[in-house]
């Protein structure tokens, strides 16, 4: 039914009116016009749509609005600070780590929950917590690099 | 300039709204009046790209080429500053709008830089000679004394003596049209091309600003679902529509076999398209995974000739050995983590229809013959498209957009579903290849009759040097009617992907027969220079030591050709033996693709389908019962992830001598030989299927082979 739900959005707080069953992902690409976080598959089998809720990488296609009333969610769009790119964003740029770049945001973003819970990461831990993510174009080399090189300076204060 | 004579739509068309500078048209490859003698609409004759330099000196280049990935944005952006001397991000490319740039027959087959790119850089290098001319004469200067620099020309013995590009123009509108001709540049001199460049698309991606096809919004859009039957071939028998009638947020539309619903939320059409009840009629097909073969065998038409040399029957008279095997290979899906997605909007008797294609010139058409418009009435935009790889060559979604906007007189966006996304996927065909060979005594191929079916031609041409061969191919990977339960189409290297898997693994098989180290028996046999040095580059990366076939290391060799570029692959892998499961843990790849443009795309291009190829060989088969396709979501068509990451390492063998080739499709013709070759060296059980499953691999451990 429809409610207003209110939640910070990118450091911002929004209010929204709407079917509060309704899954993040569409309320964030139609009623909120933030088309960087994509539909991939709808079942959380591939990882397009990730955001970070509180801090942890959450599925938006299977994240009903309700659940989200209260909490933190950061997309793709909220990671730049003062218009500078964010140290994962500026190593998968840098390093070529996309190529038609569709699964980018979302890969983006679950590296970030990732660094979060892991800031010194090893190999297998990379691999491990990506593996939800799929990407077809096979960039998951260069992926694993970028998030490795990103992790010291996530480390080094840049959130 | 004078306009030609019925040299409609002409240059004309293309300047109006761009604001003045200089223009620069040139043609590549084949024209459009070649590629479509016989469409009846008038197409420009004489160019089908043409460059722009800005008052501002920004240079743009308009072409129907897309950017699905695969880094033409950036290639193409540094063959044009590399010969015009100007730096690479004050380059614009401006791709895949039907109104913007010329016609442009689509994005496949690893043609872009191939085709496009030496005429793009003649027709840059001609562009400049045209920019200097004018600067000699603004400046007063003679053109032998004048540089260029960053965009500016200027004297060279009075460097006060200077002029932007932009400002050549002073505000009017020039135009040229220049026949590519060598550029005068040597590849020694390139500072631009040949280097290592980032993507220029990467901030946009790593943004989330990059736009694609579903993230266009028009005002008053509403987001649409379509019926889908239950199988191909399925026949709507009722529908009983009663449960969303009453509902104010939705709108149904029904247009003969076209039934939709539209909302203007996205899930909110979904849930509405599931309230529908719809009976079908079903054919009855008995066509399954284990029947196809023979029916397509059945089916099959007399194959013709993709090449022959000698004579068959001598050779096989000489062959002291023979070899007969049978290959196969199932369907597949292209899988692009973007869905068909269009946005289609109808006003004032005009389409305009965002797209996520391949193909903007073949959606323009499809569109304006189903809905019985003028073409020039319909503008097809392909904004960044979210993977390809040969399933966004036909637009059924973009039509279904474009009925539903027309009927509705509202912006319509339709973008499938993943299950939709799998039923509507024109797959890679299944497919067989029959070989017959035989050796001479001195290791020698001496005989080869290879017939392949329904994969295509392509990669199907002898690579080794066999006196006596002939190679047929049977039926072509676009189908034919009858023979498949779907739609299928061109899949990343398209037949070769599959030609190569059936030879490679023959060449191997013969190897080991003959207890000959398999780097050994292909140079040996092969005749193409490049070719051996492509695989002596892989052997000597991999550190490649001698050892006949099976040895138990898990080593696999495989070699093609594909799209003019000469590649290599050599794989190790890891057989668990009690479960069937191959883990993949290296792939050297060594390609000699002519001039490299860019060579870090390049080396991505290669990573990325030696990965693709991963699931190809090991996972990737779309089941299906009749034309149901039995498969919904990733959970079952599973694509390589990032735990079967492998150690991979690619080497781009140098060759300044050819011009650019092929870059994103022959690395993956590779991978399923490799692999099966590897599978045989660690456990010496021969896979003749693909995918190879752990159940296939056991069953060919156990000596249960799908031999026929």
């Amino acid at each position: 039914m429809v409610k207003g739900v209110e939640f910070i959005l990118n450091r911002k707080r929004v209010r929204v009116e709407t079917d509060d069953e309704r899954m993040l992902l569409w309320v964030l690409r139609t009623d909120l016009a933030l088309t960087g976080t994509k539909y991939g598959c709808g079942e959380m089998q591939c990882g397009a749509c990730t955001v970070v809720i509180d801090g942890k990488a959450a599925r938006s296609c299977q994240t009903p609005l309700k659940e989200v009333a209260g909490k933190e969610v950061l997309t793709i769009e909220g990671l730049e600070t003062n218009g500078s790119l964010h140290p994962l964003q500026r190593a998968f740029a840098e390093m070529g780590a996309l190529q038609c770049g569709f699964c980018t945001p979302g890969m983006i973003m679950n590296a970030y929950a990732l660094l979060m819970e892991h800031p010194t990461p090893t190999e297998a831990d990379i691999i491990g917590g990506m593996e939800g993510n799929l990407c077809r174009c096979g960039a998951h080399t260069r992926i694993v690099k970028a998030i490795k090189a990103a992790a010291p300076e996530m480390r080094g204060g840049r959130k | 300039m004078k306009e030609k004579k019925g040299f409609s739509p002409g240059r004309r068309r293309f300047l109006k709204g761009l604001g003045g500078g200089i223009f620069v048209f040139f043609a590549f490859g084949m024209l459009p009046a070649q590629e479509r003698p016989r469409q009846g609409r008038e197409l420009p004759a004489d160019f089908n790209a043409f460059l722009r330099i800005a008052p501002d000196g920004r240079v743009s280049c308009f072409t129907g080429k897309i950017e699905m990935g695969q880094g033409v944005v950036t290639s193409f952006a540094q063959i044009l500053a590399e010969e015009l001397d100007v730096p690479v991000t004050s380059v614009d490319m401006v791709m895949g709008d039907t109104d913007l740039c010329p016609w442009d027959m689509g994005t496949f087959g690893s043609r872009s830089t191939r085709f496009f790119g030496p005429p793009l850089r003649e027709a840059a290098a001609e562009a400049r000679a045209v920019l200097i001319g004018l600067a000699a004469e603004r400046l007063g200067v003679d053109k032998g004394q004048l540089v260029v620099e960053a965009g500016v020309v200027r004297d060279r013995k009075n460097s006060g003596k200077r002029i932007g590009y932009g400002q050549l123009g002073r505000g009017k509108t020039i135009e040229r049209h220049v026949t590519p001709k060598p550029s005068p540049k040597r590849v020694s001199d390139y500072k631009v091309v040949g280097k290592a460049t980032p993507h220029n698309d990467g901030v946009a991606k790593v943004t989330g600003r990059a736009t694609y096809a579903g993230d266009v919004r028009l005002p008053g859009m509403l987001y649409a679902c379509v019926l889908k039957p239950p199988a191909h071939g399925a026949k709507l028998k009722s529908v009983d529509t009663s449960a969303v009638e009453g509902d104010k947020e939705t709108i149904l539309v029904r247009d003969g076999d076209l039934i939709a619903v539209l909302h203007r939320y996205p899930d909110g059409a979904e849930t509405a398209i599931a309230k529908i009840k719809a009976m079908w009629d079903v054919p009855r097909s008995d066509l399954d995974p284990k029947t196809i073969y023979p029916h397509l065998l059945k089916v099959a038409p007399p194959g013709e000739t993709v090449s022959e040399g000698g004579d068959l029957k001598a050779g096989e008279r000489l062959a002291r050995r023979t070899f007969d095997a049978t290959y196969r290979d199932h369907y597949m899906a292209h899988a692009a983590i973007e869905t068909h997605t269009a946005l289609a909007s109808f006003k004032g008797g005009r389409m305009t229809v965002w797209a996520s294609t391949q193909n903007p010139f073949g959606a323009r058409e499809e569109i304006a013959a189903a809905l019985a418009l003028p073409a020039e009435k319909v503008r097809v935009v392909a904004p960044f498209v979210g993977g390809g790889f040969g399933g966004k060559t036909f637009n059924v979604q973009a039509v279904a957009a474009s009925r539903l906007a027309k009927l509705t007189g509202r912006p319509v966006q339709v973008a499938w579903r993943r299950d939709e996304e799998f039923f509507h996927d024109t797959f890679r065909p299944a497919g067989l290849a029959h070989i017959g060979s035989g050796v001479s005594g001195d290791g020698r191929i001496v005989s080869w009759a290879y017939d392949v079916y329904f994969s295509g031609p392509r990669g199907a041409g002898q690579l080794y040097a066999i006196p006596n061969h002939r190679e047929l191919s049977h039926g072509h990977y676009t189908g034919i009617t009858g023979a498949h339960p779907f739609r299928t189409g061109a899949w990343r290297a398209p037949g070769s992907n599959f030609n190569t898997f059936a030879r490679e693994s023959h060449i191997d098989m013969t190897a080991s027969s003959l207890g000959i180290d398999p780097v050994e028996f292909r140079l040996k046999n092969l005749g193409e220079k490049r070719m051996a040095a492509a695989l002596t580059a892989a052997a000597e990366r991999f550190g490649w030591k001698k050892g006949a076939t099976p040895s138990g290391r898990g080593l696999g060799v495989a070699c093609a050709e594909d799209a003019g570029t000469y590649v290599a692959a050599i794989g190790e892998v890891d057989v668990d033996r009690t479960s069937g499961r191959v883990r993949v843990k290296r792939i050297v790849c060594a390609q000699d693709m002519g001039a490299v443009i860019n060579p870090d795309g390049a080396a991505a291009q290669m990573e990325g389908a030696l990965f693709m190829g991963l699931g190809q060989a090991l996972t990737e088969e779309v089941p299906f019962k009749g034309g149901a396709v039995l498969v919904k979501n990733f959970d079952t068509y599973e694509i390589p992830r990032f735990s079967w990451l492998p150690r991979i390492e690619t080497v781009l063998v140098e060759n300044n001598e050819v011009p650019p080739q092929g870059g994103g499709e022959p690395p993956i013709t590779v991978v399923a030989a490799s692999i099966g070759n590897a599978i045989f060296d660690a456990v010496g059980a021969r896979l003749f299927d693909l995918p190879m499953t752990p159940e296939r691999v056991k069953e060919a451990m156990a000596g249960r082979r799908a031999k026929s």
